[in-house]
């Protein structure tokens, strides 16, 4: 203790002199900092509802829910975030984790309002001042709390598969899927995408926790085509699932093979149960395709009798005598088959319903021997362009066509050839094609012109790409013109003018040309793969009148029933083509059928 | 007849309990918190007095309990990191970072350079107001409200420094399992310089209106003298520690983070007293600005400052157990850990030193004391109610 002591506090009165260094506040404006986390903004053009910011909040503020003027459609829920400022801590979580970027925060920070309600807003439907502010928490590191990249699949590279019809895609390892399934936020937009509306991210998390029992049980209550849907769906859900807007989207379809590769088939019953006790009720189903099987299945299930008739020597329809084994191998569809048939459904291969000597059954019969009969054809027949020499024979279908390679026929692929087309069927044959030219002439030589523009091709993406590994040349916006002849009557190529439009203004089909940019396709075989449709000579000249019709194509209600009480339709004959759609045709068609023998069953 | 020695009383029976009679009217019990401006949170102190003298204390915590520890185990990873913020409110920083840490250790993610080097610049912030806050107290407790004036006037610019790095002023939310959240703004080392500037000039006028003051000197010098034989029983650590002449500083014994590349010595006192340990913080506030800086100079401007997590919805953490600690301007703080493969927590715990400073080692401080030394005592042994009580 000194003298100092007593002396230096007295320093203090300095501050008298100094200007007081408070901020009159509220009254001057003080900006947040750049980066401030302050009220939340969302970029209606972004945000897709996917509830990944409800998810997150530990708060429990963020609430779902529909909004004005905004609806559902695909991959958008049609709901908005609601942030309750009586929960929210601004902790910014939600904008971290956001799918799109749509939720950022802005540096606004004060709001006085007298009601207690509005703090319970919709950012982005209730407009506020800072609705665009540029300052504020935008996510200030890239997206690091939710992988975005896909794990990638290993395939067989093109040089090893070109000559072999070895399946290309190898499919995930465990550890390979549990990282792809890791990327899933559970969001369920593809679940409304599926059309038969699978439990997507129930059985991603079934991969995640590698419990592959359950995922069977999931994969099944709404598809037992799992082995071809795991490799040859359209996959609609990965087009709408949320983490392609900032990434990948998820391989759902992958992960969904991946399930059922884990698991041997003859444990699959055991797991998913067996049919109810039987009800003595039959049912025929025409056409043993996916469609067919699918409402089989589901009747057989619930213990009545189904008896499939198949005209060909094997069950699949269009899976198997349409799609090439390097997509789908026979025996992952014969394994689906099995799984089917041991459920009890009977199925009568090279039998042949129709009206004519050759047929092995009748309709009539079919009609007065069930309680209920499903039509399941599918398309077989390919169509034509009908341009001048189409009806030459070294111009033909690519159904004819695959469905001889599947049968194991000779086909005798020419040195050169033109595929017409530009969809997964065109694709299909033009690969299967350059397979044979390979195996019978050692180099391909194939040319595939198709009407769309590369952009809007109707075949899958990693078709083209795989198309043009097998080296087959791709010409896009090419309208077909005429085939060409040489002196002799034989087939030299393909004549086309490059296309200006497909659609008209009405949006119908009417191609417009320009004819001066005309080129020649040389090619002793033209394949014309632009689309399919129904043979309907089965139905024969009486119910072919009976029947209403709609557009070359029998008409049904909405749960798959035709004008006449007995007989539903089902599949790509009606619908689609597309595997999964015709699925979800059969359970529709399968649940009519049920109801209606159920009622029939109350009434007596 | 009064005794200068006071280890005698109050007197004890032979079963060792206090020899107190309430109703001889020799003794008042005396509350005091749990609203008090001498708490710097809420607790409050049961006193027992004789006179103006203090013969027994008991503390009573809980005013600000909120479960922290059992709300983490229903919360996935990630959904953790905002609310352990809360457990301490002046110095945030240490339970994201400690939390941070232990995760980070049990999932086997390694962090960025930069990231490293950020969480250590926000820690060293994050002292310096949290010292800034206790010297206000600390003279506020004996009656110099000017200091705490002066205080959290700077205190105040750092928040600023805070906003603009991090974000948010108070709970910063910032350090986060993976990394931290962004960069250094542009300018920002240039701003930093300024506001540490001003906390130099306004500590100058610290050390010579407080620590150069007859009046508190009188009020802090030799009162609540802790024994260093008590230290270890006690579990005392950080300034208490460092003013008995024990070298306690976790920086320094088992240096974290980028601890090792910069250049720090352990501040000790010798006297043990309030003044000690006022003192002790004065100077390790001046070396957290001088890590500042060194930091500031020496840390890489560029790179990633966070890794790639998976995905933050459903994050396992295969099974284990881990336990982080850091010195926080109180002492050493740490966070036992314990997964069990599940997306969530077993369990997190908070050990922060208030718990043991606050309760045993004040209750058996205080006896003897002046009741007009209680807030000043609690004050000086630096200690944060919320922490005790997670």
């Amino acid at each position: 203790m000194s003298v100092r002591d007593v002396i230096s506090p007295l320093t203090a009165w300095k501050n008298l002199f100094r200007d007081p260094v408070t901020i009159v506040d509220p009254l001057n404006e003080r900006p947040g900092a750049e980066r401030y986390r302050g009220f939340h903004m969302n970029d209606m053009e972004k945000c897709i509802g996917c509830g990944t910011c409800e998810t997150i909040c530990q708060n429990g503020a963020i609430d779902m829910l529909p909004a004005d003027g905004i609806s559902a459609k695909q991959g958008d829920s049609g709901l908005r975030p609601r942030i309750d400022y009586g929960r929210c801590c601004w902790c910014a979580l939600c904008v971290d984790v956001c799918m799109t970027g749509s939720l950022t925060m802005s540096n606004e920070y004060t709001w006085v309002e007298k009601d207690p309600e509005v703090f319970r807003f919709m950012p982005g439907v209730d407009k506020k001042d800072w609705d665009d502010a540029e300052l504020g928490y935008q996510r200030l590191m890239e997206k690091q709390m939710i992988p975005a990249e896909r794990v990638s699949m290993r395939e067989i590279e093109p040089d090893t598969r070109i000559d072999s019809y070895c399946e290309i895609v190898e499919g995930y390892s465990v550890a390979e899927a549990k990282i792809e399934a890791d990327r899933c936020v559970s969001c369920g937009l593809c679940v409304a995408t599926c059309p038969t509306h699978m439990a997507i991210p129930e059985y991603i998390a079934a991969v995640r926790d590698g419990d592959y029992k359950q995922g069977i049980k999931l994969l099944y209550e709404t598809n037992p085509f799992s082995e071809v849907c795991g490799r040859i769906c359209t996959h609609l859900c990965e087009t709408t699932c949320a983490a392609r807007h900032e990434g990948d989207p998820i391989a759902i379809r992958w992960l969904k093979r991946h399930i059922i590769d884990q698991v041997p088939t003859e444990e699959i019953l055991d797991i998913i149960g067996g049919p109810e006790p039987s009800t003595g009720k039959t049912i025929a189903i025409i056409g043993a395709g996916p469609a067919g099987l699918t409402t089989a299945f589901d009747l057989a299930r619930k213990g009545h009798a189904v008896t499939v008739y198949e005209a060909k020597a094997a069950a699949g329809g269009m899976t198997r005598y349409g799609i090439p084994e390097y997509r789908l191998p026979y025996e992952a569809l014969d394994r689906d088959v099995k799984v089917i048939t041991s459920m009890g459904v009977k199925i009568e291969y090279n039998t042949r319903v129709g009206p004519g000597k050759d047929a092995d059954i009748s309709m009539q019969t079919l009609k007065n021997e069930n309680d209920a009969v499903l039509l399941s054809v599918g398309m077989q027949l390919g169509r034509s362009t009908r341009i001048p020499g189409s009806d030459h024979k070294m111009v033909t279908k690519a159904v004819d066509l695959l469905h001889q390679i599947t049968a194991g026929e000779q086909v005798d692929a020419p040195k050169s050839i033109v595929v017409i087309g530009g969809g997964n069927v065109a694709m299909d044959i033009a690969r299967s094609m350059a397979r044979l030219q390979l195996q019978q002439h050692g180099k391909i030589n194939l040319t595939l012109t198709a009407l769309e523009d590369i952009d809007h091709f109707l075949a899958d993406a990693e078709e083209i790409t795989e198309s043009r590994e097998e080296q087959v040349e791709i010409l896009d916006a090419r309208g077909p013109q005429s085939i060409e002849f040489d002196d002799e009557g034989n087939v030299t190529g393909l004549k086309t003018w490059k296309v200006l439009s497909i659609f008209d203004q009405e949006h119908r089909f009417a191609p417009m040309y320009d004819e001066s940019d005309e080129m020649f396709h040389p090619g002793e075989m033209v394949i014309e793969a632009i689309g399919q449709m129904m043979d309907g000579s089965l139905l024969g000249d009486e119910l072919t009148e009976a029947l209403e019709w709609n557009r070359g194509r029998i008409q049904i209600d909405g749960s798959g029933r035709t004008s006449e009480q007995w007989l539903w339709s089902a599949g790509d004959c009606v619908k689609g083509p597309d595997v999964v759609t015709a699925v979800a045709d059969g359970h529709r068609v399968a649940t009519s059928i049920d109801n209606y023998i159920n009622q029939q069953v109350k009434q007596l | 007849m009064y005794q200068p020695d006071r280890s005698q009383y109050p007197q004890k029976r032979v079963d060792g309990t206090l020899d107190i009679d309430l109703k001889s009217g020799k003794y008042l019990k005396l509350w005091q918190g749990p609203q008090h401006p001498g708490v710097t949170g809420n607790m409050s102190i049961e006193l027992t007095v004789c006179g103006d003298e203090v013969v027994d204390a008991k503390t009573h915590v809980g005013y600000l309990h909120r479960g922290f520890e059992k709300l983490m185990e229903r919360r996935t990873f990630m959904q953790v990191f905002p609310i352990v913020c809360r457990v301490c409110v002046p110095e945030p920083d240490f339970n994201e970072y400690c939390y941070a840490a232990a995760v980070e250790e049990l999932a086997g993610i390694e962090i960025p350079e930069s990231a490293r080097w950020i969480r250590t610049l926000i820690l060293e912030m994050g002292r310096i107001n949290s010292y800034l806050m206790y010297l206000g107290g600390q003279a506020g407790a004996f009656g110099q409200g000017v200091i705490g004036q002066w205080t959290t006037y700077v205190r105040d610019l750092m928040l600023d420094r805070f906003e603009e790095l991090t974000g948010a002023r108070i709970y910063h939310m910032f350090i986060l399992p993976g990394g931290v959240r962004g960069h250094l703004p542009e300018g920002f080392s240039g701003r930093m310089e300024e506001t540490l500037r001003e906390i130099e000039s306004v500590m100058d006028d610290v050390e010579k209106v407080m620590f150069q003051n007859a009046v508190f000197k009188k009020r802090s010098i030799g009162v609540s003298v802790i024994d260093p034989a008590l230290l270890d029983s006690y579990g005392i650590t950080g300034p208490n520690a460092r003013a008995a002449g024990v070298a306690r500083d976790v920086r320094t014994e088992q240096p974290y983070l980028v601890y090792p590349e910069l250049e720090l010595e352990a501040v000790i006192g010798h006297d043990s007293d309030i003044f000690t340990r006022a003192e002790v913080r004065r100077r390790d506030l001046l070396m957290s600005i001088d890590l500042v800086r060194q930091i500031l100079a020496k840390m890489p401007l560029e790179g990633a400052v966070m890794t790639k997590l998976p995905n933050v919805l459903h994050w396992k953490i295969p099974r284990g157990e881990t336990f982080i600690r850091g010195e926080c301007s109180r002492g050493e703080y740490g966070y036992y850990v314990v997964t069990d493969g599940s997306g969530y927590p077993r369990r997190v715990n908070v050990r922060g030193p208030s718990y043991t400073h606050s309760i045993a080692l004040f209750e058996r401080l205080i006896i003897n004391a002046n009741i007009s030394d209680v807030a000043g005592t609690l004050v000086s042994l630096h200690t944060y109610p919320p922490e005790v009580e997670r």
